[in-house]
């Protein structure tokens, strides 16, 4: 499958008048970028290991970013005019480059120990219960913690909860999960005619809602699902609840008289249980579909099958995080311990119809399934 | 904009007279800005900025209903549920605690038999509990309406809430 | 007698009304600026002033006034800060209420030299009173043929806006303000782009503090190299300072710049000393965002000089030993005061008003708060402590607006100063929770 946003890249590359690029260096690692591009693109430019985390930057939403700071990165020389560094760390989804810039990301323990603060900030009101969480196993949270938390939690006070909430016959919002990214209003507001929820409230008692109770429904609002990067917003309809790393991706599309009808299916067995749309290597969507493709046509006749879906790099499916050989040490020590009964699944296993990856591949971050009886 | 229309909440003509001013202020499409001074001016007429309330003030502005309950709930000063006919607003910021106000509004709990954020049975009063109101110098402070009540104790407290009374 | 910019008439009766205001020498400087100056010599003058912004982080007014962007065809706002809700601070409450003209006298100036037809004074809303006076007074003005259309026959348009805020400190933040102001929720707005180049309705703008537009009027009617010989420094002119806590007068007290502290709080002329039969044990200088001080440390520097009212004096010694002028709130601790309790209640407030968009503030503010009431209420443990200085410097400098600061520095400082009474609170919560109990270990009270 062809990246739909590597291919306008590539389409820049060939105007005839190239761009001044701009040279800039994260990690270590040089990369040229056009202007205009944010440490963070530039970053990702390079690759995975060097692109920040993010939680609340989403490309194709205008606006989005700058808030939950687990991007933050710290510039060590601001430009080669001006090689002085910043004086504080910065929000790479919002933070231009300039030629000559010299960026730290991974390579800082300041950057490194506020992204830990980060982490511990997120959580601080998150429920840890990904065992029961449908998002778990393509959770950005879940990996963020993964890659920067701690096992055991300092905050010992009460939890900020709230009650599973159905917003209209497609979507249930599990407000204790969300971390207040805003992408989902960004997404109602600018793919969407029509915007009824929003955040209301303020500080830690800001949540996502209507207000009074109403039903989000037009044609694009599913889409608020998919760009959510925990597991607040779901499917109601994801027939099965299923674990995510026990269904299979394809990539299917339908004539479409709203959308591009261009989706993932999500197989298990014989049946879709859910369709997506279709997400980038970021896990972005890349382009948006319509309510009518993701929520009633869940048969394969639907669709016109084109083959198995291009894991995602931060999906647990890729086994990229899971797997013994890509684990940094520290990291794979602490799934051993604590947080592999964190994601520990308790459904029965037994009736598994398919089993896209061997069973191995998840014998250290899930036990049941190699053994169905846990 | 919405279609649904709710003719139980209007503004009273004066008050629409001043609305249309309010919104006359603003440079041609920027009428959202009129919607903090408008939900001062609902909860003035209504007591409380209700959902029907605020859903005329969008239409009135031609915003979603949406982007009036995200900016009520915002700000401390609505009241997005019914309040008694007083709403007394006391300071619980440093600078007044240091001045004898947690004494003071204690006192002021008893005398009203509530707790913060509760209304009296008869509906006169309710306490609200508000951060620092720029009146450090004068406190302990609380207000009531447009008024502010400084230098408040124990015996000030009576008085005030004698004359409210009546 | 000590020189008064903004308050030498405050006391003169009916000075609220135009004319009164207008027999003392007021609108002097609107005739003087729209009829002899041009815009550029305007903000000359405030340049030589080197008048700091008053509204908290001192950034030089005249320096702002000329980053404005001027692109063609778009229109410029000057917005006047008038939120004030920094804890400990009440001056512009104080100006507003008491001589509404000079602040539209300044806006006038302000808006000419900036090129702005439209202004905006951003009101906390529960000062509803006092916006009631200003609009009175604006009308006055507009009458007297001031404000609005081809101003004294210069050709000048102005319009004021009064805006009444909704309740959120955050919206003292120039960027929320402006968010506030455009009828939206007050989140600050990530930076760059700053107000200067996008501001309010994307247009170039300026945001100052009331008292800083204040001083514009007297700018202009005696120059900035007057206004430049008020002071010490780099900290020119005057500042009104709100004093609260337990001092003998409290209240608002135009003070030159460079005044000793120990003056201010013990003369007559001012604080007038600490109330009868109790000592001086902190300050906290500028407003509660601010590092609290110890007596000792707040009247001398931690080389034993006389530390002053000035920017430089009181930020002397950095984070370890000074603090800052910020938005010049004086709150006045003496030894009945618990300093875990009054931080808990600062803390309380940030949380309070944190506005919730990114991560740090909003969940950090509200663990400070809670860990804080836990020690406070007896339920403190050893690792308590470390673990507030931690979660402060978590936030610190890693948000997007400066209240993640605003909430960390005064946790930070409280225990940096005051770590004994803390640890005293864990260690004997029983003694520490009796009604009235304060610390009474070792601590420097004057
Ligand atoms: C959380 C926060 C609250 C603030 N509150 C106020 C305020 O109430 N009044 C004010 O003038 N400035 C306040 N400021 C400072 C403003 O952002 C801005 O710097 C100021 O209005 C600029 O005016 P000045 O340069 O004249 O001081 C606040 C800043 C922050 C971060
Ligand atoms: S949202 Fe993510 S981190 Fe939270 S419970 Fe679900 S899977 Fe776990
Ligand atoms: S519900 Fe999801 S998308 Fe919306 S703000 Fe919360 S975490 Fe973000
Ligand atoms: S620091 Fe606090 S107040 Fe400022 S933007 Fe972040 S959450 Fe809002
Ligand atoms: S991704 Fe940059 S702040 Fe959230
Ligand atoms: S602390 Fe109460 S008015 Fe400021």
């Amino acid at each position: 499958m062809i990246d739909l946003r590597l291919l306008s890249r590539t389409t820049i590359y060939m105007e005839d008048v190239k761009p001044q690029l701009l040279k800039v260096t994260i990690d270590g690692i040089e990369v040229e970028v056009e202007p205009g591009t944010t440490i963070l693109q530039a970053a990702r430019k390079i690759g995975p290991e060097v692109a920040p985390p993010a939680m609340c930057y989403y490309q194709p939403l205008k606006a989005s970013g700058g808030k939950c700071r687990a991007c933050l990165v710290r510039v060590a020389a601001g430009s080669a005019k001006d090689p002085r560094p910043m004086p504080k760390l910065v929000a790479s989804c919002l933070t231009a480059v300039q030629d000559g810039m010299i960026v730290e990301n991974t390579t800082n323990p300041q950057v490194i120990d506020a992204r830990n603060g980060i982490v511990e900030f997120l959580l601080l009101n998150h429920p840890l219960d990904c065992p029961v969480c449908d998002q778990a196993g393509e959770c950005d949270l879940q990996n963020f913690a993964f890659d920067h938390g701690k096992v055991t939690t300092r905050y010992e006070e009460e939890r900020r909860t709230f009650e599973k909430q159905d917003i209209g016959p497609y979507i249930q919002l599990h407000m204790t999960r969300c971390i207040l990214c805003y992408r989902c209003v960004f997404t109602a507001d600018q793919i969407t005619n029509k915007r009824v929820h929003g955040v209301l409230g303020r500080g830690d008692a800001s949540e996502i809602g209507t207000y009074i109770e109403k039903a989000i429904d037009n044609d694009f609002s599913g889409n608020v699902i998919d760009v959510c990067p925990v597991g607040a917003l779901t499917d109601k309809t994801y027939r099965f609840k299923n674990r995510v790393w026990f269904s299979k991706p394809v990539d299917a599309h339908r004539d479409c008289p709203t959308c591009s009808g261009n989706v993932t299916l999500w197989y298990r067995g014989e049946d879709v249980i859910r369709v997506t749309a279709r997400k980038n290597e970021w896990n972005e969507v890349t382009e948006f579909i319509c309510n009518t493709c993701r929520f009633e046509k869940k048969k394969t006749s639907d669709w016109t099958i084109e083959g198995p879906t291009k894991i995602s790099r931060s999906s647990v499916i890729s086994a990229n995080k899971y797997r013994a050989d890509t684990v940094k040490p520290a990291f794979g020590q602490r799934l051993a311990a604590a947080e592999y009964k964190a994601i520990h699944d308790e459904r029965d296993t037994s009736q598994l119809g398919i089993q896209q990856l061997a069973p191995e591949r998840f014998a250290k971050v899930l036990p049941s399934a190699l053994d169905p009886e846990p | 904009m919405t279609t649904e229309t709710n003719p139980a909440v209007q503004f009273t003509p004066e008050r629409l007279v001043k609305a249309q001013e309010i919104i006359a202020r603003y440079p041609a499409g920027k009428q959202k800005s009129a919607l903090l001074p408008l939900l001062h001016l609902l909860q003035e007429q209504e007591g409380w900025t209700s959902p029907e309330g605020m859903d005329y003030v969008a239409r009135m502005l031609d915003i979603q209903p949406i982007e009036v309950y995200e900016v009520a709930t915002f700000y401390t000063m609505y009241h997005i549920n019914p309040v008694g006919k007083h709403v007394i607003e006391y300071c619980r910021t440093g600078p007044c605690c240091l001045m004898g106000g947690e004494e003071v509004y204690d006192h002021l709990k008893q005398r009203l038999g509530i707790d913060t954020g509760q209304t009296t049975v008869d509906g006169q009063f309710t306490l609200k509990e508000v951060e620092c109101l720029a009146a450090c110098g004068m406190g302990p402070v609380f207000q009531v309406r447009e008024k502010y009540y400084m230098h408040l104790t124990n015996e000030r407290v009576d008085e005030i809430i004698d004359e409210l009374s009546k | 007698m000590a020189t008064k910019i903004l308050t030498e008439h405050i006391n003169v009766p009916g000075i609220e009304t135009f004319d009164v205001y207008r027999k003392q020498g007021g609108y002097t400087a609107v005739e003087k600026a729209l009829k002899t100056m041009t815009p550029e010599a305007i903000v000359e003058e405030v340049k030589k002033a080197g008048v700091r912004g008053r509204g908290g982080a001192g950034f030089p007014m005249g320096m702002k006034w000329s980053f404005l962007a001027k692109p063609e065809g778009v229109p410029r706002y000057l917005v006047c800060n008038a939120d004030e809700s920094e804890p400990g601070t009440f001056k512009d409450h104080y100006l507003m209420k008491n001589i509404p003209h000079l602040l539209i006298e300044g806006m006038i100036v302000s808006s000419f030299a900036l090129g702005a037809n439209k202004s905006f004074i951003y009101v906390r809303g529960e000062l509803m009173y006092v916006i009631n006076i200003l609009e009175k007074a604006i009308a006055e003005a507009k009458a007297k043929g001031f404000l609005g259309k081809n101003i004294l026959g210069t050709g000048y348009d102005l319009e004021l806006v009064v805006q009444p805020g909704g309740g959120a400190y955050i919206c003292g933040e120039e960027t929320a303000l402006l968010e506030s102001l455009e009828g939206k929720r007050g989140n600050p707005r990530n930076k760059p782009p700053f107000p200067a180049v996008k501001g309010l309705y994307q247009s170039p703008t300026v945001v100052n503090n009331v008292e800083s537009i204040a001083t514009a009027a007297w700018i202009v009617n005696n120059g900035g190299d007057a206004y430049a010989a008020v002071g010490i420094g780099r900290s020119t002119g005057t500042k009104l300072i709100s004093a609260s806590g337990h001092i003998r007068k409290p209240g608002v007290y135009e003070i030159e710049l460079g005044l000793p502290v120990e003056d201010f709080l013990y003369a007559d002329e001012w604080c007038g000393g600490i109330r009868p039969g109790h000592k001086f044990k902190a300050l906290v200088a500028g407003g509660s965002s601010v590092p609290i001080l110890p007596a000792n440390l707040a009247l001398t520097l931690a080389n034993g000089e006389k530390r002053l009212m000035s920017y430089e004096s009181l930020s002397d010694g950095g984070f370890a030993t000074g603090t800052m002028l910020g938005s010049g709130g004086f709150i006045v601790f003496d030894e009945t005061s618990c300093i875990v309790r009054n931080t808990w209640n600062f803390s309380r407030f940030y949380h309070h008003e944190s506005c919730g968009q990114c991560s740090p503030c909003r969940e950090g503010t509200g663990w400070m708060e809670k860990v804080l009431h836990r020690i406070e209420y007896g339920h403190g443990h050893q690792q308590d402590i470390d673990l507030l200085v931690d979660v402060a410097k978590k936030i610190e400098g890693n948000t997007i607006c400066p209240l993640g600061d605003a909430a960390a520095w005064p946790v930070a400082s409280a225990i940096r100063h005051f770590r004994d009474e803390f640890q005293w609170h864990i260690d004997n919560p029983s003694e520490a929770t009796k009604p009235g109990a304060v610390y009474k270990g070792e601590m420097a009270l004057v």
